[in-house]
């Protein structure tokens, strides 16, 4: 028997370190608000180190309960916690990526008003996202979805006294809430057929249940409702459309939520529930194909974007429709690798841009830095080292995530390798766009405007006071955590290496438990055993390929990334005016891509100013006004009238009174006199 | 012999007219005046009852009733001197704050 774990300290510490900072942390100083939120966050990345080095003598899966929440009938649900190899990857990321912006956070955010507000929702995003990767049924992982919708959308309107800064943060919020609605019908569904919504007795339930071949069913339906939920949470088509505008949050935000950990909490949710998509093919396919359109699309658009944060924002949607094509081909666990890694070079990524726009003063376009090499030399390797992860050069770690999730991709449709093998090339293409335009070449922001920003930082509410003169390399505070990253962005792959390769395939290993666990009982149960789910998330049986094919295919996405290489080194640094009479020639798709496909507008026109529209003409001043407004008033007024009619009544003269009375006596005379007639 | 009509019908003009004197009179002597006229017609038609029906309750009832109107009358009677001596006047429209 495992002892008790007590798991839910790690989600505990961080809402700790948050109630504190939130509640007292204004009358403390820097230094103590910073021990606190490092504190905290760091024993709860250190419990789960050290959970993490007993994970091979424990039971696995793991689970607690640490209270009952509510019972109604044969319905319950505990807070209860669950450990397995998925959630431990997910704990590990979480925390550790977790804490190391917060080390980063703190030189980042020193100049900024309301910095222990900062660490407080640091500290609360941490406790729901412990809840969301820890619970241990449906609704727990629920509470932890929103609260980390909540925090998300607390930090992106962090600086909310800059209208984009809020209207960002409620768009995000919005858009959330509409993959939350299909997350939260799914549920209703699983406890309408399964009456639980604890992961275990749901899978109980679906685990007899036959796949769903032919005709779209119950299954069908909850896997496609929460792939609605999972598009919101982690930006696919249609939903993605907050996770640019996000980018008004301070930059450690972006690192961590949105690019490590909140919007690949949709990657997880699915994996965690592979056991129903796995029985509903056609959800599985529209999930690939979701990633897959999500992953070209967001990559054209990176391409012509000149916000550094803007790029990284598109590329981490291309990056999640990646996942999400993994994990429409079954491949769950390159899925979660990629997503491990992704943590890693995306979360550096960040942090080193933010590295960049501190040492320029809080600029942010790509087009007035240039030349930063000499001058952040730190900041440059770990970049460095990031760009080269995410483009997929090997041996660093995007390489091995991403190979293995084309690799399974080209096992299902040559279409999706195709699609996936181009989106490879447009990433490695405008990830060194973002560097060669950045490092290299001359500095195009001119002296002026290092000047220029204290009183600017004075004048509006901007992204801070990161301008101290001159361009200059962050603190240590900043660079460490960013070496960290580097170091895990480069070997954070090698655990995963497949054995076409000559690596074990570690990764694919220790979560097979997780993701194999069910597949016998599919084809022991069901009648049809050929109409078994698409590649089963299963090493072995790989009959009609070869390593050698393997290989090759590996080949040609390394290659797609030197080429994406060699045309940005082509286009950006020996001929930086070409770009410009490319987009000139191209004037029509130019100007499409670089205006994000009008999406936003088309949303704006199709969903958006028709329900204002309808809201303000037919909601607010039809029904609101005419209808429940108009009850109140003209009963009101109603009353009103008749009172004044009456009050005539009551006039303090006696004999008025009198002569009421009496006529009241007169009526009910009259009254008993018809009776008595009419009976008669 | 007389019907039992007849009396009922007399019974309601003077209740009738008791009412209206009550309503119309501004003069409290004469309001008191309608009151008990109000309370006779009732007494007729209690008494008319009894010799209808020959039972003797009916005029039994009419005694309580004159005892009540004769203390009544006392009572009210000493009120209305009380109000001619402070207000020196016996008009009901101006007595009407409910104190002396």
């Amino acid at each position: 028997m495992t002892p008790n774990l007590h798991l839910w300290w790690i989600p505990l510490l961080p809402l700790i370190g948050a109630a504190i900072n939130g509640l007292f942390g204004k009358k403390f100083s820097r230094q103590a608000v910073v021990g606190v939120a490092l504190t905290f966050c760091g024993a709860a990345f250190a419990y789960s180190a050290y959970i993490a080095s007993r994970f091979s003598s424990l039971a696995i899966p793991y689970s607690e309960t640490l209270a009952h929440w509510m019972r109604a009938g044969s319905f319950q649900v505990d807070f209860a916690f669950y450990l397995d190899q998925l959630s431990l990857v997910m704990l590990l990321v979480v925390t550790g990526v977790g804490f190391l912006i917060h080390i980063y956070s703190v030189g980042y955010m020193w100049d900024e008003g309301g910095f222990y507000r900062f660490f407080s929702y640091l500290n609360l995003f941490m406790f729901f996202m412990l809840m969301l990767v820890l619970g241990s049924n449906y609704l727990v992982m629920f509470i932890g979805w929103e609260g980390v919708g909540l925090a998300s959308y607390l930090l992106i309107g962090f600086f909310f006294l800059r209208p984009s800064a809020s209207s960002a943060g409620k768009k995000a919020f919005i858009v959330n809430r509409i993959g939350d609605f299909g997350f939260l019908i799914a549920l209703f569904l699983m406890l309408k057929h399964f009456g639980s919504l604890d992961f275990s007795r749901v899978f109980q339930g679906v685990g007899p249940m036959p796949v769903e071949a032919g005709a779209a069913g119950l299954l069908t339906s909850i896997a496609l409702l929460l792939m609605v939920g999972a598009a919101g949470k982690s930006a696919q088509i249609p939903l993605y459309v907050w996770l640019p505008d996000a980018m008004e949050g301070p930059t450690p935000v972006s690192a961590l939520i949105h690019a490590a950990t909140m919007v690949t909490a949709g990657v997880y949710m699915v994996s965690r529930s592979h056991v129903i998509f796995e029985r509903a093919p056609m959800a599985l396919t529209v999930v690939a194909v979701i990633g897959t359109l999500t992953a070209l699309f967001a990559a054209t658009i990176g391409i012509t974007q000149t916000d550094i944060k803007k790029v990284l924002a598109y590329s981490t949607i291309s990056q999640l429709g990646y996942m999400f094509l993994a994990c429409g081909v079954a491949a769950f666990s390159a899925a979660i690798f990629h997503l491990m890694t992704h943590a890693f070079f995306k979360g550096l990524l960040f942090l080193a841009a933010g590295s960049v726009i501190h040492a320029v003063g809080g600029e942010q376009d790509m087009r007035k830095m240039g030349g930063l090499r000499q001058k952040i030399p730190w900041t440059f390797w770990t970049m460095t080292a990031g760009t080269l992860a995410i483009a997929g050069i090997p041996p660093l770690a995007g390489f091995f995530s991403k190979d293995e999730i084309l690799w399974r991709a080209y096992q299902a449709s040559w279409i999706y390798w195709l699609i996936g093998l181009i989106t490879a090339f447009l990433t490695s293409f405008y990830m060194f766009r973002l560097w060669f335009v950045t490092f290299t070449g001359e500095y195009r922001g001119g002296h002026s405007h290092a000047h220029d920003t204290d009183t600017r930082a004075a004048a509006s509410i901007p992204q801070g006071g990161h301008g101290h003169g001159g361009v200059h390399e962050s603190p240590m505070v900043m660079v460490v955590p960013l070496v960290i990253l580097a170091l895990l962005s480069f070997v954070g792959g090698w655990i995963g290496i497949v054995e076409s390769m000559g690596g074990g395939d570690h990764f694919d290993k220790f979560l097979g438990p997780v993701f194999r666990a069910s597949a016998p009982e599919v084809n022991a149960a069901h009648t049809v055993p050929e109409a078994a789910p698409p590649e089963q998330p299963s090493e072995g049986p790989e009959p009609h390929t070869s390593p050698t094919t393997e290989l090759i295919f590996t080949a040609i996405s390394v290659i797609a990334a030197f080429l994406g290489l060699g045309l940005a080194f082509l286009l950006y640094h020996l001929q930086p005016d070409l770009p410009h009479r490319i987009a000139d020639s191209l004037n029509g798709l130019y100007t499409t891509v670089l205006n994000k496909y009008y999406v936003d507008e088309i949303y704006a026109a199709v969903f958006v100013k028709p329900l204002i529209a309808f809201s303000t003409n037919v909601l607010w001043h039809g029904v609101d006004q005419n209808v429940i407004d108009a009850t109140l008033n003209n009963s009101a007024d109603g009353a009103k009238h008749v009172s004044d009619s009456v009050r005539h009544m009551q006039s303090g003269n006696i004999r008025s009174y009198a002569g009421w009375v009496t006529a009241g006596a007169a009526a009910v005379i009259f009254y008993m006199v018809w009776l008595g007639v009419r009976v008669k | 012999m007389v019907p039992l009509s007849y009396y009922l019908l007399l019974s309601g003009i003077l209740f009738a007219c008791g009412v209206a004197g009550f309503l119309i009179k501004r003069n409290i002597i004469t309001i008191f005046m309608s009151i008990e006229l109000m309370l006779n017609g009732v007494n007729l038609s209690f008494v008319a009852f009894a010799a209808h029906w020959q039972a003797l309750s009916g005029q039994v009832f009419v005694f309580f009733v004159m005892v009540v109107a004769a203390a009544e009358a006392a009572v009210g009677l000493a009120i209305i001197i009380a109000v001619q001596r402070t207000r020196e006047t016996l008009n009901v429209d101006q007595v009407n704050l409910l104190k002396l």
